[in-house]
This record gives C-alpha cells, sequence and structure tokens, in this order.
C-alpha cells in the first residue's frame, strides 16, 4: 500500500517537473515572437517596402534595398544550392546506394548542417572577398547555398530511399534507362518530400546572419549588383538594432517581424506538405 | 499439335554475389504460346530463374551467369545483348502490383514512349487497346487521368500488366502475380493469364499449386536450384516421374 502511495507521488514529481521545464521553454518563445510581433506591427510602415534608407539621423526612409537584396541573395543561393543538392542526393541514393562513399558523404553532411555559419562567411570571405577585395552579393549567395546543399542532399537521399525499390525494378523491366527511371519514376514518386526539403532549407537560410555578414556585407543604397556589397535584411536588423536612433529599432522590429513571418510561412508550408505526403 | 519452342535453357547456372550457387544445370524449354508454370518450395529458385529471362539480376553487383537461354537462335546471356531491348521483348509483371506515380493513361504510356511514340493519337489508341487486352478498360474508362494508386490492388495488377502489354512484348513473366490479391482479382489474373497466351508465350513462377494446374500448359518444378521435373502440367499433377514432384504437388512437403 505504502509502495503504491510512493509511486504515485513519484510520477507526480516527475510529470510536475518535465511540465514545468516545457512550460519554461514555450514561455521564452512565446514571449520572443510576441515581442517581435507587438513591436513589429507597431512600426510597420508601408514606406519599410517602398523607400530607401535615409542618412543617419534623419526621419523615416525604410528598408526597400535590403528587401530586395535580400531576396536575390536568397534566390541566387537557392538556385546554386538546390541543383547541387538534389543531383548530390541522387547519386549517395541511387548510383552510390548501399557504397561506403554513400555513407562517407551522408555523415559528412550531416556534420556540415550543424557547422555554426559564422565558419562558412568566414571560409568565403577568404575565397571570394579576400581575393577580390571587395564584399559581394554573389559571395553571400554562395555562402547561403553551402548551408542549403547539405540540408537539401539528404532530405532528397532520405525521399528517393523511401520510394519502394520494386518501383525502380518494374520501370527497368519495361526496358527504361537508369536516368529515365530517376527521373520519370523516382523523382515523381518522391516529388513532394523533396519540395518540402527545399522550402525548408531555404528557410533555414532566410533568417542567417552570420554568413552574410562577412560577405554580402551591407550597402545603404539600392543595389541590384551581386558583384558589389549587398544589403539584406538580417544584417539590417543587426545593425540598425545597435544603432543609436530610435527610428532604427523600429524599423529593426518591423524587419525582423517580416522574416520571422516568412519562415514560419515556408515552415508551415513544409509541414503541411509532408503531413498530405504522407496521407497518400 | 506441336509446340514450338520459343526459349531454350542449356546448361544454366547462375550465382548470386558470394557465389552463392542458386541454379544448377537448369535445361528446359519455353513453348511458345504456352502457360509454363515454375513451381517449387521457397528458395529453390524459381524467382532466380524467371529473372534470368529478363536479365533484371543484371542490375546488381557480383551476379553470374553460365550456360546459355535462346530465344530465337540468339543467346540472351551474351554480354553484347542490348537488355534494354530485350526488356521491352520480354515484359515481367511483379508480386505486389509496381503503378508508377502517375495516372492511369501515363502508366500504360510510359512504356510506349520508351519505345519512341509520340504521337499523341497514337498513344492514346494503344492505351485504349492495352487496357481493354487487360480487361481493365471498362472499369477505368471514365478516369483515365485519375492516379494509378486510386485503383484496388486487383486493378493496379491487371494495369500493370495492360502497361507490360502496351510494349507488345513476345514473352511476359508473371513472378507470383496474385500472391497479394483477394480470390476475385485471383480469378480475374488467371482468366487473363489464359486469354494472353493467343498471343504471348507466359511464364509464371507461382506459390499455388492449383493456380498452376489450373492455367499452365507445362510445369517445371525446382527444388534448391536444380530442375527436377518438366513435363505437361497434367503430367506433373497427375503421374510424375519422381518421387520428390509427387510429394511436393500432393502437399508432402514445401
Amino acid at each position: 500500500m505504502n509502495h503504491e502511495i510512493k509511486r504515485k507521488v513519484e510520477g507526480f514529481i516527475a510529470l510536475l517537473f518535465s511540465t514545468f521545464a516545457a512550460f519554461f521553454g514555450l514561455f521564452w518563445l512565446v514571449f520572443i515572437l510576441g515581442d517581435v510581433v507587438v513591436h513589429g506591427l507597431g512600426a510597420l510602415k508601408l514606406g519599410l517596402f517602398l523607400s530607401d534608407p535615409v542618412p543617419a539621423g534623419i526621419e523615416g526612409g525604410g528598408l526597400r534595398n535590403a528587401f530586395i537584396g535580400h531576396l536575390m541573395i536568397t534566390s541566387c543561393a537557392t538556385l546554386i544550392g538546390v541543383p547541387v543538392g538534389v543531383l548530390g542526393g541522387t547519386f549517395l541514393a541511387e548510383y552510390a546506394r548501399g557504397r561506403r562513399i554513400s555513407r562517407i558523404i551522408s555523415i559528412l553532411a550531416d556534420i556540415m548542417v550543424s557547422v555554426p555559419s559564422i565558419i562558412i562567411g568566414t571560409f568565403i570571405y577568404a575565397i571570394m572577398v579576400r581575393p577580390v577585395g571587395h564584399f559581394s552579393g554573389w559571395a553571400g549567395a554562395v555562402a547561403l547555398a553551402i548551408i542549403m546543399i547539405p540540408v537539401v542532399l539528404r532530405t532528397t537521399e532520405d525521399m528517393l530511399s523511401l520510394v519502394p525499390w520494386t518501383l525502380r525494378e518494374a520501370a527497368f523491366a519495361l526496358g527504361a534507362p537508369y536516368y529515365k527511371v530517376i527521373v520519370q519514376v523516382v523523382y515523381r514518386g518522391a516529388a513532394t518530400g523533396i519540395f518540402t526539403g527545399i522550402l525548408l532549407s531555404i528557410a533555414r537560410v532566410a533568417g542567417e546572419t552570420a554568413p552574410l555578414l562577412f560577405t554580402a556585407f551591407n550597402n545603404s543604397f539600392f543595389s541590384v549588383n551581386m558583384n558589389g556589397p549587398m544589403p539584406s535584411l538580417t544584417v539590417s536588423v543587426f545593425q540598425y538594432a545597435m544603432g543609436p536612433y530610435d527610428d532604427w529599432h523600429a524599423q529593426a522590429w518591423a524587419a525582423s517581424l517580416v522574416i520571422t513571418v516568412f519562415i514560419l510561412f515556408l515552415t508551415i508550408a513544409g509541414r503541411l506538405l509532408l503531413k498530405w505526403r504522407y496521407k497518400q | 499439335m506441336m509446340d514450338a519452342v520459343e526459349l531454350e535453357i542449356r546448361g544454366l547456372n547462375f550465382y548470386y554475389s558470394g557465389n552463392t550457387h542458386a541454379l544448377k544445370n537448369i535445361n528446359l524449354p519455353i513453348y511458345k504460346q504456352r502457360v509454363t508454370a515454375l513451381i517449387g518450395p521457397s528458395g529453390c529458385g524459381k524467382t532466380t530463374l524467371l529473372r534470368c529471362f529478363n536479365r533484371m539480376h543484371d542490375l546488381y553487383p557480383k551476379h553470374r551467369y553460365e550456360g546459355e537461354i535462346l530465344l530465337q537462335g540468339n543467346n540472351l546471356l551474351a554480354n553484347n545483348i542490348d537488355l534494354i531491348s530485350l526488356r521491352s521483348r520480354i515484359g515481367m509483371v511483379f508480386q505486389k502490383p509496381t503503378p508508377f506515380p502517375m495516372s492511369i493513361y501515363e502508366n500504360i504510356a510510359y512504356g510506349l514512349k520508351l519505345k519512341g511514340t509520340k504521337k499523341k493519337s497514337e498513344l492514346v489508341e494503344r492505351v485504349e487497346k492495352a487496357l481493354k487486352h487487360a480487361a481493365l478498360w471498362d472499369e477505368v474508362k471514365d478516369k483515365l487521368h485519375a492516379s494509378a494508386y486510386d485503383l484496388s490492388g486487383g486493378q493496379q495488377q491487371r494495369l500493370v500488366i495492360a502497361r507490360a502489354l502496351a510494349v507488345e512484348p513476345e514473352i511476359l513473366l508473371f513472378d507470383e502475380p496474385t500472391s497479394a490479391l483477394d480470390p476475385i482479382s485471383t480469378s480475374k489474373i488467371e482468366d487473363l493469364v489464359m486469354h494472353l497466351k493467343k498471343e504471348i508465350t507466359i511464364i509464371i513462377v507461382t506459390h499455388n499449386m492449383q493456380q498452376a494446374a489450373r492455367i499452365s500448359d507445362w510445369t517445371g518444378f525446382l527444388m534448391l536450384g536444380e530442375l527436377i521435373e518438366f513435363g505437361t502440367t497434367e503430367k506433373i499433377f497427375t503421374a510424375p516421374t519422381e518421387k520428390l514432384t509427387e510429394d511436393y504437388v500432393t502437399g508432402r512437403f514445401g
């Protein structure tokens, strides 16, 4: 009898601690997101998207240049990172299936996923910024692409591995060469999964600051020249939040909100797609 | 009536990687426009033998063939055989239905497109012909552009047969095509096989002895990689020469 009470008390304590821990973690998350929403909504103005920054100390201005810059850098990173990631994942799951090289690359990619992004930023700084003597949008795009590649590569590999092997055999049995089997049958079977991986990898890099700080740097002026320094939202937030002006702070909050909502949207879209895929 | 030989298997040995001797000196004729059943206990090599005919083993490393499989005088096991054209002459249907992640129409058109048929009108016509051939047309004619995964298991299997038929193969290989299906779907597939042999040669691997007795003209009994006995289905099931065959077909082991 005594034993039973003791177990109930123990169970209750365990429940109490884990619930507390969960709420503790959740509290900060909600706090941060709530803070961004409250401050961001207050500062969100149409001018933020339509006008470029004005000289420091002067009221007004916006971050149009940073929005465009961010979009361009992220798009270029996607254009570089996605094909490399998808083709690399295809190599691992199809051509090198079961080989040792495939396992080794997989593990390396897993390690790459958790490498601090600032290391990638400084690396690109050393090979793409130092030699030419100036920051560039391209360097930023390549840095982000390098962060994307292992994410896309591993999702592609996993999604292709989920396509039953018998499906490939059936296509081979009809007389299809391997590349057609992959492109026409296997990719179609894994399309939603791969697309989800791509969305999540874009979400992953859209909020990066450190790799851009060393590569694309920043630019107070509107610029679509990928060969020169380029502004981005995250770096602008970093700079404005550190600045002494209330107006800068407000714009930083608004930009933070926009990035957060964008990433939230991508992530939710990705999750919904995954859920939909598994229901099929 | 004399049956004409379509495939002649001579002294066939097959080794999987690690030198597993899976088929031992198989000699066997496959008769044209007849159904040949391959029976035997699990692991006897019947599926391995079936997969030699369309060189499916070539997808995996370190396999080795010895001997000959002659199709109109050409050895299918020769190194210079074009596997792509071989596989469009010898189709295969698997144990589990394998529809591709496409619409019903696209599934059938897939093989045709591989063979180079591009004209839309010809594709439409041949898709319809193949589906009618596989006795599936009436069930799917109104939803050709629906996903193939919307079909039932039995319908999927007939879809896969239609897909194989669309490229007009000379030989069709069936690897336990009904073992994942219910009795009604099974009997539809069996009817289909009986019907198809008017035009093509069929080789079927089956675990189901009644099925072999019902639909095949010739039967080969394999055990531990050896062909124990080959003869007309009637003889194998009523008056086998070998004691092992008799024990197996009467259900004393297996």
